[in-house]
């Protein structure tokens, strides 16, 4: 910018963050009235990455809306995948095999894991820490490596499919898994929380900062760790549980602070989570097929559903109105990342600049999931 | 007053556990794949964009130009078209274009195809400055490959 | 000495070679250091190790535009590169690099030191304010209050090693101690004391973070913070602008380091006594900016408040308890013997 700065007679003046800037990784944009370091008001601005995925659902086929899925959270594509495919399930009554839901659950944990994973890294480097996201990549990598091998693809992953999942997974894959699991168990205490979570600095910029209560939460419909993070425990999973998650035996981290602190350390904890789920998982995965008999042209019957998953940032709504013809009638997506982050202009009142930044880290944003 | 000093023992007991990480890290191997030199190999279910399948034994594109995998692209990148030479029932491919820029690698495409024709091709150095090199003539590729 | 006309050109050439070769060299030396710490490489495309980097570096930002954005006080805001690197450059003039390497012996070294450091602290509020970018602003006032707030514990304890040698002149206090590390004022067993042998390395403590924090450097880069602030009081800067703050950055560093060097680990003397040469100062000083490569790279940034409670409720307590303990002691020795 080239004009010089006026100060309102208030002597507020308004920051402009992003859509360019390095804290939002994405194009999100927040203007920021700021009082000297302070922010008096804070107002995200949406719609830089506004691609109508509601409608391209409309215009193609059921399985032709597949591949947009993962890009809508591209960090933890297959729970949007498996979202998605629970409720065209749902819709036309299509049965998954045992083995399908287990290889979904452990897939979609491994995913969380990573999504995880980035974020923390992510979220240590807002604070001005670069090595911890070197060493979270280092983690990530070997489930990206795993996923890999079975989907074919990094990132996007589109693996589900209606009435099972693409391809079954081979032997290497759980021997990768389990080895997976043992080499995070033995880093976490050391790389992730000995370095990053007791240090000091990282405390004294976590610890007080950005309360978010549970009514913030009630008001703005915050899910996820931001909603567990507050002490409600609430987790899809467990309070209406799909897939084979009954069988499976995991808690559900949760701290009642309500500060960054409680939701990185729900984050964390929800790593640890993870690898128990896939454990057990691996262990009572069944034989059998991994794909339904399903038509190939799918022509549910005329009805409304809807369908939640947890992602790794919260809930993951797919509402699903159909016609009985080959395309959906109406597919509404209710994404987590936006529910969490409209809270954002409430809570980052009063906060100084450096701490709403933080504040922002710790509700871990995936702008393309909030502009659908 | 009690609150004051174990901040500053803890706090500086973190600091030199930290430190002492790092300083350990500094002295393990590299990881990083130093990629232009090492190129990594593709496992086999990667999905890069699509190509044709040749007959076994007449090299020719198993493909029928039944029109499927045009119609179950989300994104329209394919175009095919074939034509009947005479005498014989089959059509005979004659163009298969795959638009590369709007492409997902959704896979859609190979799992529409009844007649194993189509499979993802493990490429990916596809860098390019122009939109041009990535309008993929698949014929003529197969036509190289064999 | 002779006085002839040649000494100080020598001495000009030196220097100006000393700082362009840290100032390039270092940021290799961090990009490598950073690299390994997080079990990457680094730069290694360009020469052997990638050690032509810092040379392709330079030459990429000087063929660069210089690009003057509309709005900006054009004066102010191509002074302040100039601005960082010139006290920095400056300053090793007083700095006795051996005992018969020293440009200019100044009776009030340390004096003229700690205010041309104050100058390279200008630089950034010029170029902040200059730049008419609003995080540019925000980060030039971080940056005046952070330098005031460790200002003062880093000269409370500068005076204490005052006290102590009795002198103001770094040669002086470099030369007071002589011989093994026994000697040096962070660890004066054979001192004036056994109590002050106790205090002084946590002055010693002291004065680093008070350097780091002097010099910008993580975590207390309050004033770059790039995930605040883009690029802080830099944002503007394109080309070799961008490159003298850089450089100037780096230069602050190594007169930190030698400062900290002479101050408190006996200067050119070696550790036990027996050699005492440029090549121990050398040492010590490239020792101390491994450590600031290193906890750049540990720890993640503090936060401007936090900072100045560091300094106000920390730093300056402890430091003035050493002072007053000093002085207590050194009476206290005094009235001994
Ligand atoms: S992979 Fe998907 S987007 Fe690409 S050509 Fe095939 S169907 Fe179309
Ligand atoms: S679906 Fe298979 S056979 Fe049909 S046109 Fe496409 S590639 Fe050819």
């Amino acid at each position: 910018m080239t004009v010089p700065i006026q100060c309102t007679p208030d002597e507020t003046f308004v920051l402009n963050l992003g859509p360019q800037h390095p804290a939002t990784h994405g194009v999100l944009r927040v203007k920021l009235t700021m009082d000297g370091e302070y922010v008096v008001k804070a107002e995200p601005v949406l719609g830089y990455i506004h691609r109508m995925h509601e409608k391209m659902a409309e215009s193609g086929t059921f399985a032709q809306f597949m591949p947009n899925t993962p890009r809508m959270d591209y960090l933890s594509a297959l729970s949007y995948n498996q979202g998605y495919v629970m409720a065209v399930e749902r819709a036309a009554g299509i049965e998954v095999p045992e083995r399908a839901e287990y290889i979904r659950t452990i897939t979609v944990e491994l995913n969380r894991i990573s999504s995880h994973l980035l974020w923390f890294g992510a979220f240590v480097l807002d604070l001005g820490g670069f090595t911890p996201l070197l060493y979270a990549f280092d983690d990530r990598e070997k489930i990206l490596d795993l996923l890999e091998r079975i989907t074919g693809s990094r990132l996007t992953y589109c693996y589900y499919r209606f009435g099972g999942v693409y391809n079954d997974i081979d032997d290497e894959f759980i021997a990768g898994t389990r080895e997976f699991i043992k080499r995070l168990r033995s880093r976490l205490p050391s790389m992730y929380h000995d370095l990053v979570t007791g240090n000091i600095i990282l405390i004294k910029r976590l610890r007080d900062i950005g309360f978010v209560t549970q009514e913030t939460c009630r008001k703005y419909g915050a899910t996820g760790p931001v909603l567990r993070g507050s002490g409600v425990q609430y987790d899809v999973r467990k309070n209406e549980p799909y897939s084979v998650y009954p069988e499976l035996d995991f808690d559900i981290p949760c701290y009642p602070e309500g500060d960054s602190m409680a939701r990185y350390m729900v984050r964390m904890d929800e790593i640890t989570q993870s690898l128990r789920i896939i454990e057990q998982a691996l262990d009572k995965l069944p034989e059998g097929p991994v794909n339904a008999k399903v038509p190939k042209v799918l022509k549910p019957g005329a009805g409304d559903c809807y369908c939640a998953v947890e992602a790794a940032r919260g809930t993951f709504g797919c509402r699903l109105v159909c016609d009985g013809g080959k395309n959906p009638y109406r597919l509404k997506l209710r994404s987590p990342t936006f529910s969490n982050l409209s809270l954002f202009g409430e809570v980052a009142e009063g906060m100084i600049l450096a701490d709403a930044l933080a504040f922002m880290g710790s509700l871990d944003l995936v702008i393309p999931c909030i502009d659908r | 007053m009690s609150d004051y000093w174990s901040d500053v023992i803890n706090g500086t007991r973190s600091l030199v556990i930290g430190m002492n990480i790092t300083v350990r890290e500094l002295f393990k191997p590299v990881i990083t794949e130093q990629y232009p030199h090492f190129v990594p190999v593709m496992t086999p279910r990667f999905r890069g964009h699509i190509e044709l399948i040749g007959n076994e034994e007449t090299g020719l594109p198993n493909c029928v130009v039944c029109g499927m995998c045009q119609r179950a692209c989300p994104s329209s990148c394919i175009t095919v078209a074939g034509e009947k030479p005479e005498g014989s029932k089959k059509k005979v491919l004659t163009k298969y274009i795959l638009d590369f820029t709007k492409c997902s690698l959704c896979g859609s495409c190979v799992e529409s195809c009844n007649f194993n024709a189509i499979k993802f091709s493990h490429d990916y150095n596809l860098a390019s400055t122009r939109k041009e090199d990535y309008i993929f003539d698949l014929v003529k590729r197969l036509e190289e490959q064999s | 000495m002779d006085t002839s006309i040649w000494e100080p050109i020598i001495y000009l050439v030196g220097i100006m070679a000393f700082a362009g070769l840290n100032a390039a060299y270092l940021g290799w030396c961090e990009r490598k250091g950073a690299g390994h710490i997080q079990r990457r490489i680094g730069p290694k495309e360009v020469g052997w190790f990638g050690l032509l980097q810092p040379l392709a570096d330079g030459i990429k930002l000087m063929s660069k535009q210089l690009l003057v954005p509309q709005g900006v006080d054009g004066i102010l805001f191509r002074a302040a590169p100039i601005l960082a690197m010139v006290p920095a450059i400056t300053s090793m003039v007083a700095i006795p690099f051996s005992e018969t390497i020293q440009a200019r012996s100044i009776d009030l070294s340390v004096l003229l030191i700690f205010a041309l450091a104050s100058i390279g602290m200008m630089a950034v509020l010029i170029g902040g304010w200059a730049s008419g970018n609003k995080y540019a602003i925000i980060s030039a006032t971080r940056s005046v209050s952070q330098n005031i707030a460790y200002e003062i514990p880093m000269l409370v304890t500068v005076i204490t090693i005052v006290m102590l040698s009795g002198s103001m002149n770094l040669e002086e206090i470099a030369m007071k101690q002589e011989g093994g590390f026994w000697n040096w004022n962070i660890f004066p067993v054979a001192g004036e004391s056994i109590a002050q042998a106790i205090i002084m390395p946590i002055s010693f403590i002291i004065f680093f973070i008070c350097s780091v924090a002097e010099t910008n450097r993580a975590p207390f880069d309050m004033a770059e913070a790039e995930s605040e602030l883009i690029a802080g009081f830099m944002t503007e800067y394109g080309s070799m602008g961008f490159g003298l703050f850089m450089m100037g950055e780096y230069l602050n560093i190594v007169v930190g380091a030698c400062l900290t060097t002479i101050l408190f680990l006996g200067g050119w003397y070696g550790p036990f006594g027996f050699t005492s040469s440029v090549f121990w100062f050398l040492l010590k000083i490239y020792i101390l900016i491994a450590t600031f490569i290193w906890i750049r790279w540990t720890f993640p940034r503090t936060q401007i408040y936090k900072l100045l409670n560091l300094s106000w409720k920390i730093l300056i307590p402890f430091s003035l308890a050493i002072l007053l303990l000093t002085a207590v002691f050194l009476k206290v020795e005094g009235f001994l013997i």
